[in-house]
């Protein structure tokens, strides 16, 4: 069954559709997984989708910082056994985005590629791109750490925290980053609360008093009608 | 997006002014009563069930900003309410270095397309404030010329809950409430450890159907985005909608209204509007208009139309138009409990909102603030969006390893992937929302300086917080705190202090604002009688939450509702009687 079925079913009038969704699996969805970036989609306003394509056509990485927020991201979120780097979650043109999108941290980005990247001429001589991953991590090493770092690197250690905090972001609202993190969401369902299993992990059960006032699924096949006090009776 | 209808009668038996939870029930009822109406809306037209205009159900790497928020649009790229707290062309003003931030949605349904759909019905004590603890006012009405009402739009709109049989809570003709999630179940057992109700959430979601117009709840937690299905409550899809099809309704869309018109006798013609579209100045006459447009935005409106009779603005003769502002008092806290650190995943989106909710369960007298605030929790395994796992450097340090040792602050690498991964599901929030006292010097007014871009008169706002509401955060924060200790909940950031006024929200952020019109039955001291219409004008009305004497700790809408069909049906009367 794909989106459209399942919500021309929603709609009353088809009765029991609880019992109908129950029986969809996740995997049905028919959504666009690949990550992309174009303007937002969905009751925009004219002002809006101008925004939108001006700061998509616009640049702001020139291609060495790009090459530099590369490596960058791919530090802070490597590939590993369970996902993705987020270069191959293409985290890089989000940031890129983002930069126009909120202009407030340009300076601060744009200053904190600067900043690292003359760490890597002043020590080694050459660009941060061209120096090889130990003395990479020599650098990020002392920056990355926000509770050890060193009060002269707090400036670098601001910018690795910007760095960290949109590229965490930027890989876990991809589709690689939904399956690392298990979101199974977003698809219509019916809720009937944590399994029994998982209230037991935990040593927690549903409050006796409300049992029979809680929502099951079977529950959704009438439509409601009360008696003189208020009761649901069907 | 469409565009408007062109006038199509010479006059309208009613002009709605606004299409929101006032504008909109207005609109129904009247309609469905055979009286012809026009619908004059500032923004344009929107329905969630068209696929273009649908934000429903995507993905946030639909979005190139992964949903963040933008000018338009505060609450994130795919929120429906288009407007914001801030719009370059419909500016307002703020007066001696007061705080007060104003949220405005341009479109077919107002702010009820995005709203939280948390639904209390005013108690009987609610409407009584002044008997009992001597501050602000009563209002001229009780909860039992309500209650039928309530009934009403309990079967109209459908709501879901449970029956408690509180006596300041009163109970509803409720749908099933949705069983909770994992970390309000916890929240629950940190309740009844301190005797602090943690009960099933009031919110007008359809979790079963109630007509076979709409459809119900497919568990997307996305209600702000506005319904497909229309399975939520927004007054457009739910009010104005059906309301058209009864052939009575011509909605005009992209119109400004600047002022209601009037004869020399000072009684209502209709109302004057800018088409936002060709920036041209036109008219619609009817025998009766309603304003809906927000509590501000309908003062606004008052204020800018100044006549002979009428030299304050319409309905000002007692000079309170304006005045007795008041939104909700907000503050918040969040902890994170590391027992559901590493939790199994399903899907736990569940309904838009919280699944449970805490009334106000103290009594004021012995406490040193007057009035109370209910608890919203927030948590769960969420849809990851725009601002996810964006503070690892002052949260990663509470995972810890199987010795116990914690995990340091910030990093990168395989080690940061694992322990985001372990934290996803295990924060929660907690909100306070309560009820603040009307002040007389709380207000907004016209400032004679400023015009928007349609060449009317903007408002300037004045509010300040007295130490009621100052004490009543300080309180939520010592609440906040103690319930999610009990929750087994560690305590994130630091607690707010008195420098912060303990976190309390700036007035307006709650987006409650009321009492600019207020009710009363003396016309020196309130701008419209119990039936919401203005002392001053008797075919002027307004339907909004402009004539809220009192607020309550409750959210507004379903009052708004309520009375908007009370006044309604107030109306219908009064024409048949000849009165109007």
């Amino acid at each position: 069954m794909n989106r459209r079925e399942n919500l021309k079913l929603l709609f009353a009038g088809s009765l029991g559709t609880g019992l109908v969704l129950t029986a969809c699996s996740p995997e049905e969805k028919l959504a666009d997984l690949s990550p992309k970036i174009a303007g937002t989609p969905g009751g925009r306003i004219p002002e809006e989708i101008k925004r939108d394509n001006d700061l998509l056509s616009d640049k702001f990485f020139t291609d060495h910082e790009m090459a530099m927020l590369t490596v960058l991201v791919d530090i802070v979120i490597p590939k590993d056994e369970v996902s993705g780097s987020a270069s191959e979650a293409k985290v890089p043109d989000y940031i890129e985005f983002m930069m126009k999108d909120q202009p407030a941290n340009q300076t601060a980005f744009r200053g904190g590629l600067m900043w690292v990247g003359l760490q890597a001429t002043e020590r080694f001589s050459k660009p941060f791109t061209e120096i090889s991953a130990s003395q990479q991590m020599e650098i990020i090493d002392e920056i990355a750490w926000p509770d050890k770092a060193a009060k002269e690197v707090e400036a670098g250690v601001k910018f690795f925290n910007l760095l960290r905090n949109m590229t965490v972001s930027g890989f876990y609202t991809t589709e690689i980053g939904f399956k690392d993190i298990g979101y199974v969401g977003n698809t219509p369902n019916v809720w009937d609360g944590p399994s029994k299993e998982v209230m037991d992990q935990y040593g927690l059960a549903l409050d006796e008093k409300y049992l029979n006032v809680y929502l099951t699924p079977e529950g959704r096949g009438s439509i409601a009608t009360w008696d003189e006090e208020g009761n649901l009776i069907s | 997006m469409s565009f408007q209808i062109k006038p199509s009668k010479d006059s309208y038996d009613v002009i709605i002014v606004g299409s929101g939870a006032g504008g909109g029930m207005a609109t129904k009822i009247l309609a469905e009563a055979g009286l012809s109406v026009a619908v004059v809306e500032a923004g344009g037209d929107w329905d969630p069930a068209k696929e273009e205009d649908r934000t429903q159900l995507r993905f946030p790497w639909e979005s190139p900003r992964r949903g963040a928020s933008t000018q338009i649009r505060p609450f994130g790229d795919f929120d429906a309410a288009i407007g914001g707290w801030d719009m370059p062309d419909e500016p307002y003003t703020r007066k001696d270095g007061t705080e007060f931030d104003w949220f405005r949605s341009r479109m077919l349904g107002g702010r009820t397309n995005h709203w939280g759909r948390i639904s209390l019905r005013f108690g009987p004590d609610d409407f009584k404030r002044k008997s009992i603890d001597g501050l602000g006012d009563n209002w001229p009405i009780g909860y039992d010329d309500v209650k039928p009402y309530y009934d009403k739009v309990d079967k109209l709109i459908g709501v879901f809950g449970s029956k408690e049989g509180m006596r300041n809570e009163p109970d509803g003709l409720f749908l099933p409430p949705p069983k909770p999630r994992l970390h309000e179940m916890f929240m629950m057992k940190g309740g009844k450890k301190l005797n602090i109700p943690v009960i099933p959430a009031r919110l007008s979601i359809l979790t079963k159907p109630i007509n076979k117009d709409r459809g119900v709840c497919f568990f997307c937690r996305q209600c702000n985005r506005g319904c497909q299905a229309y399975a939520d409550f927004s007054a457009s899809t739910v009010l104005v909608k059906p309301a058209m099809k009864s052939g009575q309704v011509d909605l005009f869309t992209h119109c400004m209204v600047r002022k209601v018109t009037t004869d020399a006798s000072g009684l209502a013609t209709g109302v004057s509007y800018v088409d936002k579209r060709d920036m041209q100045e036109y008219k619609l006459k009817g025998r009766i208009v309603v304003l809906g447009a927000s509590a501000c935005e309908s003062a606004r409106i008052m204020f800018n139309s100044k006549s002979t009779i009428h030299p304050d603005g319409i309905g000002n003769s007692s000079g309170v138009l304006g005045r007795y502002l008041h939104d909700s008092t907000g503050a918040g806290r969040s902890g994170i409990i590391p027992e559901m650190m590493d939790r199994k995943r399903y899907n736990e989106d569940g309904v838009g909102s919280n699944h449970i909710y805490s009334p106000w369960w103290l009594d004021n007298k012995k406490l040193d603030f007057a009035r109370g605030y209910h608890i919203e929790y927030g948590g769960g395994l969420g849809m990851p969006s725009y601002g996810f796992g964006s503070n690892m450097d002052v949260i990663r340090k509470h995972v810890e390893d199987e010795f116990g040792k914690p995990s340091p602050n910030g990093g990168y690498g395989a080690g940061l992937k694992k322990d985001i991964r372990s934290l996803y599901g295990s924060t929660v929030s907690m909100s306070g929302r309560g009820e603040s006292v009307p002040q007389y010097d709380n207000y907004c007014e016209i400032d004679p300086t400023v015009v928007d871009k349609f060449g009317i008169p903007v408002l300037r706002f004045h509010y300040k917080w007295t130490d009621n509401e100052i004490k009543q955060a300080k309180h939520m924060q010592d609440t906040f705190e103690e319930l999610l200790l009990n929750a087994g909940a560690k305590l994130l950031g630091t607690k707010p202090g008195a420098d912060t006024q303990y976190g309390l929200l700036a007035p307006g952020r709650i987006i409650h604002e009321v009492g600019t019109t207020r009710m009363g039955d003396d016309k020196a001291t309130s701008v419209v009688n119990s039936n919401c219409q203005t002392h001053d004008c008797k075919n002027l009305f307004v339907v909004d939450a402009g004539p809220f004497v009192s607020q309550a700790d409750k959210n507004p809408t379903w009052t708004i509702l309520a009375l908007s069909w009370r006044t309604s049906d107030f109306i219908i009367n009064e024409m048949k009687s000849k009165n109007l």
